[in-house]
């Protein structure tokens, strides 16, 4: 196995005579937290759906493990910025799902719905619907829901936009201890700088559309990381000037 | 949740209202604001209610024997829309080709309304039975397909996604995904049905025969009779909320997380 779990090679889109995606390679290493970061507008749903197979290339590929993308073969998991747990299941049901719907043996599931119940400390509220409970509570069912199946790949798209920043802070450090504790490789999207110098083992600057990789800086802060100091806010400001478009 | 005394004035609240409305009704004809020969007053109402539980006079069946009658033409209909209704909507709303296929004759049949079938009906199969079912049929199949159509229709496109970054099949997406979160519309649709085939009912068993509620009531009004038209028309009424209460338990079963 190559070291490189996510190989992205010249990945290109148009929408009729629309360039959105311009020949964007890069690469992941396995069991990587990278963050992509760019100005509103620079068409990170559509990089993001191209990666997950939702949308077809015009040209281009994407590679995991070497082997062409495929959601059939390859474990790839997406949250998406809207609420999307299954309102008909429970908390329980919604984290067993994914792995239902890969058909996973019944001990697998078993084993992994405790281990994300647990971790998430949702054993309490098992059987409650998504609507019994809170916004920030059902983002969180859907990131375990995710991260249980221990994706090769866990795309996260905004996930926490809609959360005020004292839950952001909490959801940011469960994030980070899903992620170790799964060994997934994650891409994780957010226009907000300070979230992705926070989460990240690497950032990925778009530039304003026609989208393509622009720069990447790699941030080698111990965690949890401190905020407020001062090598956190130089990556921060650099990050803010390479996307500063006015 | 609610409190008992809270559950208490609700109820409450309830019968008050049953018992106004028929306290009003029995003052207006007692008092002489109506003739008694147009409109019965409740008291007569239950009173010819328990005497055709009974009693074959004067259009030549019980309560009973004509409820029946009904009973079994209105459901055997409604079931038939349900189990072909539905299945129909839910395959149109996911599959484009099913979908380009039975829309049209669909949306032309849809706006005829059941009542206007009964000519057409006669002709080809006769006052009996079938013809009957035909009708009511008719008339709940149309809101268990367009409900069914349009729940499979309103799937959230993210929870698709979801299921189809997974790796689910589209069969997966259909059967894991789209049916349950269409089953409250779904539910709605058969709610809908329901009423509409008890109200097709009369209009059906006014066609032409010789029994039923629908029937009962029409030589209610031959035989200037009306407590024995009101016995009909609160039967039918009383039926159908017992059967939409019937079916709202059903619901709660079989989709909780709404009542949650």
């Amino acid at each position: 196995m190559s070291e490189n779990k996510v190989e992205v090679r010249n990945l290109t889109k148009k929408f009729g005579d629309l360039l959105v995606l311009n020949n964007a390679s890069f690469s992941i290493k396995n069991g990587e937290f990278v963050c992509l970061v760019g100005p509103t507008g620079c068409g990170k749903t559509t990089f993001l759906n191209l990666l997950v197979k939702l949308l077809e290339p015009t040209s281009g590929e994407i590679l995991i493990d070497g082997e062409p993308a495929d959601p059939k073969k390859h474990n790839i998991s997406f949250v998406f910025q809207e609420p999307s747990a299954f309102p008909w299941l429970t908390v329980e049901e919604n984290i067993r799902s994914g792995l239902e719907l890969k058909h996973m043996s019944a001990g697998v599931i078993k084993e992994r719905t405790e281990e994300i119940l647990n971790m998430l400390g949702l054993e309490k509220v098992r059987k409650s619907y998504p609507h019994e409970l809170s916004a920030s509570t059902e983002q969180r069912i859907v990131i375990g829901r995710s991260f249980a199946l221990h994706p090769d790949l866990l795309l996260m798209d905004e996930p926490y936009a809609a959360m005020d920043i004292k839950v952001r802070y909490f959801l940011e450090d469960e994030v980070i201890r899903l992620w170790k504790a799964t060994g997934s490789t994650v891409i994780f999207i957010t226009h907000n700088i300070e979230e992705a110098v926070y989460l990240a083992e690497r950032c990925l600057v778009m530039s304003p559309k026609p989208t393509t990789i622009k720069s990447e800086i790699s941030i080698d802060l111990p965690r949890p990381r401190d905020i407020s100091s001062p090598e956190f806010i130089r990556l921060r400001e650099e990050i803010t000037d390479m996307i500063k478009w006015w | 949740m609610i409190s008992k005394k809270e559950k208490r004035i609700r109820l409450l609240l309830s019968i008050a209202g049953l018992v106004i409305f028929f306290g009003v009704w029995e003052m207006a004809v007692q008092m002489g604001f109506i003739s008694s020969r147009i409109l019965s007053p409740p008291s007569k109402v239950v009173s010819a209610f328990i005497q055709k539980l009974t009693d074959t006079k004067p259009e030549g069946a019980t309560l009973i024997t004509h409820f029946l009658m009904s009973f079994k033409l209105a459901l055997s209909a409604f079931l038939a829309a349900v189990i072909i209704g539905v299945p129909l909507g839910l395959f149109m709303g996911q599959y484009k080709a099913f979908d380009r296929f039975l829309t049209p004759i669909f949306e032309i049949i849809r706006p005829i309304p059941p009542i206007a079938w009964i000519p057409i009906v006669i002709l080809v199969a006769g006052i009996g039975m079938s013809g009957k079912v035909f009708i009511i049929f008719v008339a709940a199949f149309v809101p268990c397909v367009i409900n069914s159509y349009l729940g499979i229709k309103l799937t959230s496109p993210v929870l698709v996604n979801v299921a189809r970054t997974f790796g689910a099949s589209d069969w997966q997406i259909f059967t894991k995904v789209c049916i349950p979160s269409s089953l409250n519309m779904v539910f709605t649709g058969v709610r809908n049905a329901l009423g509409a085939s008890w109200s097709t009912l009369v209009a059906a068993e006014m066609l032409a025969s010789t029994g039923g509620l629908g029937y009962m009531i029409q030589m209610g009004r031959q035989l200037i009779r009306p407590d024995i038209i009101l016995v009909g028309m609160l039967t039918i009424g009383c039926t159908g909320a017992l059967l939409s209460w019937l079916l709202g338990l059903l619901e709660k079963k079989v989709a909780p997380w709404r009542y949650r």
